[in-house]
């Protein structure tokens, strides 16, 4: 350690020796580290909208069924807990929301066409917080309550079924005895979400309305838990767990929704993978500066070495010169990409290929994430392959042998 | 008490097809407080028996011992080591480190030793004074004349009083004014330190400082004589 400021001060000095190459090669870095940061950031921030859309569309971070209901989601497997006793147990609990639910597979039938959907009997106050549909921007009016008597359907399905606003559409599904349950239903709101299949296959009818049309008194078929991140659900299932008897299934939405999970996964890799190579690109330059930079100080290496210098401080003469090389192109890179994500933060408008981002279940405007977490990895990938990129020619610099190395010519 | 001991010191070098014998069954004795000139023609080995005296190079066979510690068989670390605590360079040429001043290259080796800052930063502006270069320790190598860069030279060898200096040719590229006011101080630092200087030359006025002068031919000694100091 005593070694340190010895060789950080040489090191330095000789970084700037030359110091259009190595203005060169900071500006290599910090531009790779900016578009490590930024396309890091624009990456997430279309994962992130298509994995909060689809969250949003289970709805719910956590949630309890009947054991059997996610095989056969049918009455018959409901949770056998009455709304009363439920609002005992959970609402207590520090929740940022919850809702139980009635969620069947239904049938609905306008005059011309009908459709297999879900059919969601909600509380709709309690599930304004889960975010699927902005209630005030339903062309007509959502739910106001258990009680109502309406229908909310998707402007996808209301096309599909050729219906509108005020006609009447008939729900079928089977009550807990297999019998035929239905009703009809006056369209009272249509609504539209940036995901096509979720406005499609979802109608929404009032709680105590759904109850009554399939005969299941006040159980239902599902408990939804709401965190505050859906990267972090354990905090909120091992809430839910505490309160729940083992008789009942708690999943977390990676589980219900394993495609999404996945999705986050190969993002994390796909993250990773992505910096890795801009480094490896980098990497190169890298070496190319250390090994000149080595070639062109022989004889000086050979005199530290007879003054007495030890090779492993040549070694880490060369390495810290890299680190600092490496240090002055991050503190770059990263403010450069804090300050161009920073303005973007309120979307960026890609309309142009938005129709390519709806299949994928994405907007047409972009909002750009900046996670700490990546900016750490990217720095920290940087560094780390940046040492063991250095470690050849600091190594080859550390070998040579004193008399060699002040003799040598040119 | 003996500073340095070569004892049938060989090594041959590989020129091409021809094998040159640098030296051939060399062997001396120098006391503490001496000053010895190794005086030959390019080729003759002087160089190659300074090198191997401060364990740059190693011998094919024979031993070196510098005080009472064994060299030719230490590590490279060890040697470092040695080189550090007890031996001073002065080289002919590309003597400094050109990234750092004048008192910075003076301070390398004692900063290298873990001296203290401020232990360093005034032996260095004594040393400065004493080569009579006060006033240019910023100043950078490129900055300073060829006679001003081996005084600092000069000055990092001796700062950190190491009991024996070993200089190749350090008047080889001076005007014979400047060599004159190096070997003086090489002359003063010995008679007051009682430090042991060995210096490869085959400059006649530095012959003429020397104590003992020691001529080689073709990696043998063929003379050594004591002499009467200039």
């Amino acid at each position: 350690m005593r070694m340190l400021p010895v060789l950080t001060r040489l090191a330095w000095r000789y970084l700037w020796r030359n110091h259009r190459r190595t203005i060169i090669m900071v500006s290599a870095v910090s531009v790779g580290v900016w578009s490590m940061i930024f396309m890091t950031a624009l990456s997430r921030g279309m994962v992130d909208q298509v994995i909060e859309d689809g969250v949003a569309a289970l709805p719910g971070h956590v949630q309890v069924h009947n054991p059997k209901f996610l095989d056969d989601p049918s009455v018959a497997n409901r949770i056998l807990i009455g709304d009363a006793e439920l609002s005992k147990t959970f609402s207590s609990t520090d929740f940022k929301a919850w809702a139980s639910r009635v969620r069947v597979p239904a049938v609905i039938a306008s005059e011309y066409e009908s459709r297999g959907v879900t059919l969601l009997g909600i509380d709709p106050l309690a599930e304004q917080a889960f975010g699927y549909i902005a209630y005030d921007e339903v062309d007509g009016r959502f739910l106001e309550g258990i009680d109502d008597s309406g229908i909310v359907i998707g402007r996808e399905l209301a096309d599909k079924l050729e219906t509108r606003l005020g006609k009447r559409v008939v729900l079928m599904s089977q009550d807990p005895d297999n019998e035929i349950a239905d009703r009809g239903f006056r369209v009272v709101g249509l609504f539209e979400t940036d995901v096509p299949a979720f406005d499609e296959s979802n109608v929404f009818v009032g709680k105590r309305t759904a109850q009554k049309m399939l005969r299941i008194g006040d159980t239902t078929t599902e408990i939804v838990f709401l965190g505050d991140n859906y990267r972090d659900v354990e905090p909120t299932y091992d809430k839910v767990v505490a309160k729940i008897d083992g008789s009942l299934d708690v999943s977390r939405w990676n589980e219900i929704a394993s495609y999404l999970g996945s999705m986050l996964k190969v993002m994390d890799g796909f993250v990773f993978i992505f910096m890795v190579v801009i480094f490896l690109a980098l990497s190169f330059g890298l070496v190319n500066t250390l090994v000149m930079a080595v070639f062109e100080r022989v004889r000086e290496i050979g005199l530290m070495l007879a003054l007495g210098m030890k090779p492993s401080n040549i070694l880490g003469q060369i390495i810290i010169e890299s680190m600092l090389l490496l240090l002055v192109g991050l503190a770059i890179g990263n403010l450069l990409a804090v300050a161009t994500i920073q303005p973007l933060r309120g979307g960026i408008d890609i309309s142009v290929v938005a129709e390519g981002m709806e299949m994928m279940g994405a907007a047409s405007v972009l909002y750009p994430r900046l996670y700490l977490s990546d900016m750490i990895l990217a720095n920290v990938i940087v560094l780390f392959l940046g040492f063991l990129a250095s470690l050849s020619p600091a190594w080859r610099a550390s070998r040579y042998e004193p008399v060699e190395a002040i003799t040598k010519v040119g | 008490m003996t500073a340095v001991r070569c004892v049938d010191l060989c090594k041959t070098y590989l020129q091409g097809d021809q094998a040159i014998k640098a030296l051939d069954h060399v062997s001396i004795d120098i006391e503490e407080g001496g000053f010895v000139c190794l005086s030959a023609p390019s080729g003759g080995g002087k160089t190659t028996l300074l090198n191997a005296i401060g364990g740059l190079d190693m011998p094919d066979s024979g031993e070196v011992w510098i005080a009472d510690r064994r060299i030719d068989q230490m590590s490279k670390g060890e040697l470092a080591e040695l080189r550090l605590s007890s031996i001073g360079f002065v080289f002919q040429a590309y003597n400094l480190i050109p990234v750092l001043t004048a008192r910075e290259n003076i301070e390398f080796v004692m900063q290298v030793q873990g001296v203290a800052a401020k232990q360093r930063a005034e032996k260095s502006l004594a040393i400065l004074e004493e080569v009579g270069l006060n006033g240019l320790e910023d100043r950078r190598p490129a900055e300073m004349s060829g006679g001003q860069q081996q005084r600092v030279a000069v000055a990092r060898a001796i700062v950190s009083r190491p009991a024996l200096v070993l200089a190749d040719e350090p008047t080889a590229n001076l005007d014979s004014e400047t060599s004159d006011e190096l070997m003086e101080l090489f002359t003063e630092l010995n008679e007051h330190h009682n430090t042991t200087f060995v210096i490869a030359t085959h400059d006649q006025r530095v012959m003429g400082y020397a104590k003992r002068l020691i001529r080689m031919l073709d990696g043998r000694i063929v003379d050594d004589i004591q002499q009467n100091a200039a």
